[in-house]
């Protein structure tokens, strides 16, 4: 019993209090698995933080239901999420359905007109720093090109996301390059330091 | 019917998203504005400000207000369990198969390929918002907001949902 509610007080923490999305959260996560609660080791977090950045989907909420999976099975895994993300929502819930009753007074309006630019910079900094990263891993060459095929596939062809992101890991998946080769080189120079030492 | 599209339209974004939930807020949109309809460009732009003001993983928080908005509490619970339940389940059941290949190079272009995609879709998105902004309050106010928001948030590390506020605040008292 008091593991799971050390399980829902410390994600309903991290929920309460992550600001900026699931990423925002994950210092918090850090914070209360690793060193509050010690429920993972700092090298087992860093791992699974790598591992839960490769897979689709909300991150808070894949860290949150696998932690909670280790901790207590899969009642604790429940638990974790939905103390991750309840709290937010029904404040979202209750907001915005408030806000919309009162939708025709004029300031309301303004109010609302104000806010599309703020999310459009933040739009705009998060494309940012997608570009910013895929230049990071790929080149600008191979960014410019991909982004450019991908923009007219989108928008002139109106293909939906979803095939054109289904067709890209297929491809990722598939493809061999020397970066394959020199990987498994490398792993295979690891284990055998490993073995060594 | 209209349940199995909520759940749709939060289990594709859920599972293409990859780059935790800001990657699927573009995703997000494409069902909820462009395919269902259940929304307007307007009115997702206030839920998205919303959702970003609030604290807690975003992706959740769209799909519950979402769900919630066309299909009640039913609706909202599906919404959010068609966006956390399958990437959830791969992990648990996947994690060992992973741990073991995460440093294969094939691993790590998954993430790498997907995120052109999210740019542009981010980028087509932002570009919506502005354009909107400025049929609405016209294109001095919003050049003025998006720089005064631009310089306290990036430059001056304001947290966004300050920002907000004070956008509220000047909106309600010059441009109603």
């Amino acid at each position: 019993m008091k593991t799971h509610w050390d399980l829902f007080i410390a994600f309903f923490r991290i929920g309460m209090l992550g600001y900026g999305g699931g990423p925002g959260s994950i210092p918090l996560i850090h914070k209360e698995v690793v060193e509050k609660y010690k429920w993972m080791s700092d090298e087992d977090f860093g791992d699974l933080l790598a591992l839960a950045n490769t897979l689709p989907g909300p991150i808070a909420t894949k860290l949150a239901g696998y932690i909670g999976h280790n901790v207590s099975g899969f009642f604790g895994m429940l638990n974790a999420v939905f103390a991750t993300i309840f709290p937010t929502i029904v404040l979202m819930i209750i907001l915005l359905t408030s806000l919309s009753s009162i939708d025709d007074l004029p300031w309301v309006q303004g109010m609302t007109a104000a806010v599309i630019p703020v999310v459009g910079v933040m739009l705009a900094v998060l494309t940012w720093q997608f570009f910013n990263k895929a230049i990071k891993g790929m080149g600008w060459l191979q960014t410019g090109i991909m982004s450019a095929v991908i923009f007219a596939l989108l928008y002139f062809l109106n293909i939906h996301p979803g095939i054109v992101i289904g067709i890209l890991l297929v491809i990722a998946l598939v493809r061999k390059d020397k970066g394959n080769k020199e990987d498994k080189t490398k792993q295979q120079a690891r284990s055998e330091e490993g073995q060594s030492s | 019917m209209k349940y199995w599209h909520i759940f749709l339209a939060f289990f594709i974004p859920g599972i293409l998203g990859y780059g935790g939930g800001p990657a699927s807020i573009p995703l997000v949109e494409n069902e909820v504005v462009e395919r269902y309809e259940w929304m307007n460009v307007q009115e997702f732009s206030e839920m998205l400000a919303l959702a970003n003001s609030l604290p807690g993983p975003i992706a959740t928080k769209m799909a519950g207000y979402i769900g919630y908005d066309e299909g009640g509490i039913l609706g909202a619970i599906i919404g959010v369990f068609a966006a956390v339940a399958p990437s959830l389940i791969i992990m648990i059941l996947l994690l060992g198969f992973l741990f073991k290949y995460k440093d294969s190079s094939r691993v790590k272009r998954l993430t790498q390929y997907v995120r052109p995609v999210i740019a542009i879709l981010l980028g087509v998105m932002a570009w919506q918002f502005f354009a909107e902004s400025s049929e609405g309050i016209g294109i001095w106010q919003t050049a003025l907001i998006t720089i005064s928001s631009y310089l306290l948030i990036e430059r001056m590390k304001v947290h966004p949902a300050f920002v907000i506020g004070a956008a509220l605040v000047y909106g309600g008292l010059f441009l109603g």
